[in-house]
């Protein structure tokens, strides 16, 4: 065998490449993100120095962390359990006969494979008040619209609204799999049991689903964190911060304010946030499901 | 006839649901093809015109937008094929030291992704000088711990007997990768070229933040610019600008959805 023993050098030469820039744009800036946020904001007359976790206890005192912060709680509690039981719902419908499947499939999934911020310029026009089309549809109906955008009680509101309907069709193909390789004989001897469809799906079919839950729910929360760019369009996280979540303030706290100290202590947070839930997800779910 | 009521009932559903979720998209196709005036009173009868589109092409770079956007997407799939292709082969089949923990290293990847690193991001970029190109752009999904993860899968399932067939014909390595790991994984690298592809044509927070200038602008961060209220276009305009944006992607998702969706959950499969 010519390779054995070249082996280790031969591997780490074939994974040098992409190792050195996961490094380099995943590890080496997660890691530097934390020297940042020890230090303070410089300017040409004074340096930056070192300051220890002043940003943080700085964080504590700032009532925008906290608003984004409860936003992004929101936002995730909104769009997280409502698009993975619709897509579960579309993919139950669409996995049976019905007419138009393809179309059905088709339509439930084509909002995923859109850019956000060609999609958010489309719904930009449904909120606009007075000409947009909601307000056109709702108001001869004798209903009372708000500035959907415009309104710190709706505008995150909005925003969540156009996330489930972008991530619905995305999360039913990965159910639509997980149903598919199901074995149809399970469905006949509940049939012979005399099991009611409903019975069915809560005792049989959704236990049998829990991996793919585990790993759409994975995918929803992360997104939760990282999904911004409709709040470009739409909002720019306002008014008065009211649509705005952590990606994005961070965004703004670097390139529109320069405070990247600060933004770094965000980074950390929301790193820290993600290193978290992937331990729940991971440590406690996996207990709870049945792998075939 | 018990089960048709419910049937129906299910269809009709299913069908109520579809309309509701197409409508957005096939709302701002009939815009496009309208004029703004009409558009706003959603007056169904107004006449069909192609002014928006060419006023569109007229006031913004759209092609220059999407000649970027076309580089970026080729350029970033071929660097992450070869890379990942590499290393997915070290990864499945060779014992070497220190394997195992690159791969969890790699795998961290799949959890934060350079976007929620912009920060850092943008400095190392543009200390190394590529700041506002397309270069730049790419860097920092050039090497894609999906697509790592998804080749060494793939690969692990090949059949070792087949390595060693080759190995007696006097194969080398990187012979027996390119002749018979590539070949046999080509499913996968369409499935992932096809993710690839639809993710970086509709990435925006890291370009907007690095790209700076017509040249090096890809498509989403000009429909961004173009349709900023203060640049003061019209709403039919827009969505005009829209189709343009997402015509290339839209048009190959409809000839291939069959294919495009089998590649989403073959994605799924972890």
């Amino acid at each position: 065998m010519r390779i054995s023993g070249n082996r280790h050098i031969l591997g780490w030469l074939l994974i040098s490449p992409a190792v050195i820039l996961l490094v380099t744009f995943t590890h080496y800036p997660s890691v530097s993100s934390f020297f940042s946020s020890l230090f303070s904001r410089g300017n040409p007359i004074r340096p930056s120095k070192f300051v220890g976790a002043d940003q943080y206890t700085a964080m504590l005192e700032d009532p925008v962390f906290w608003t984004v912060l409860e936003n992004n709680l929101i936002y995730a509690a909104g769009t997280i359990p409502a698009s993975i039981g619709l897509a579960l719902l579309m993919a139950v419908l669409v996995d049976q006969m019905l007419p138009g499947r393809a179309f059905l499939r088709l339509a439930y999934f084509t909002p995923t494979i859109l850019p956000m911020i060609a999609v958010a310029n489309i719904w930009l026009f449904f909120y606009t008040p007075e000409i947009g089309l909601l307000d056109q549809v709702l108001r001869p109906l004798g209903i009372d619209t708000p500035n959907w955008l415009g309104d710190p009680s709706t505008a995150l509101w909005s925003i969540i609204f156009i996330t489930i309907w972008k991530e619905a069709g995305f999360f039913m193909i990965f159910y639509l799999a997980a149903l598919q390789t199901q074995s149809p004989e399970l469905k006949e001897a509940a049939k012979l049991e005399g099991a009611s469809a409903f019975t069915f799906f809560r005792r049989v079919t959704f236990p049998l689903l829990m991996p793919t839950t585990l790993f759409v729910l994975v995918n929803a929360v992360l997104n939760s964190f990282k999904l911004v760019d409709h709040i470009f369009i739409l909002t720019k996280g306002g008014p008065n911060n009211a649509s705005s979540l952590i990606l994005y303030y961070i965004y703004e706290t670097a390139f529109s304010f320069f405070d990247t100290p600060y933004a770094a202590a965000l980074t950390i947070v929301l790193l820290g946030f993600l290193a978290l839930l992937a331990f729940v997800q991971f440590g406690l779910l996996e207990k709870r499901i049945h792998y075939r | 006839m018990r089960n048709f009521i419910p049937y129906t009932l299910t269809s009709f559903g299913a069908w109520a649901l579809a309309i509701l979720w197409i409508s957005p998209l096939v709302f701002a196709f009939w815009a496009a093809f309208h004029y703004s005036s009409d558009a706003i009173h959603f007056d169904l009868l107004a006449p069909l015109t192609f002014e928006n589109f060419r006023t569109v092409w007229e006031q913004a770079p759209f092609p220059r937008y999407m000649f970027n956007t076309f580089v970026l997407v080729t350029g970033l799939l071929i660097s992450q094929c070869v890379l990942a292709t590499l290393a997915a082969f070290a990864f499945a089949r060779m014992n070497f030291w220190g394997g195992s923990v690159a791969f969890a290293l790699v795998l961290v990847q799949l959890m934060v992704t350079p976007e929620i690193l912009i920060v850092e991001n943008y400095a190392t970029v543009s200390a190394l000088g590529y700041a506002d190109s397309l270069v730049g752009i790419g860097l920092p999904y050039a090497a894609s711990a999906f697509g790592i993860f998804l080749l060494r899968q793939s690969f692990k399932s090949i059949p070792k007997e087949l390595d060693d067939a080759a190995r007696m014909e006097g194969c080398s390595t990187l012979g027996i990768l390119w002749r018979v790991y590539v070949p046999l994984a080509i499913p996968t690298y369409l499935a992932y070229g096809l993710v690839s592809i639809s993710h970086h044509w509709n990435n925006f927070l890291w370009p907007l933040v690095i790209s700076n200038s017509v040249e090096t602008r890809p498509l989403t961060v000009g429909l961004a610019i173009f349709g900023a209220p203060e640049s003061g276009v019209e709403w039919s305009e827009i969505s005009a600008a829209t189709l343009i944006s997402i015509a290339p992607l839209l048009i190959a998702f409809l000839l291939f959805q069959r294919q495009f969706i089998k590649s989403f959950m073959a994605s799924g499969i972890k």
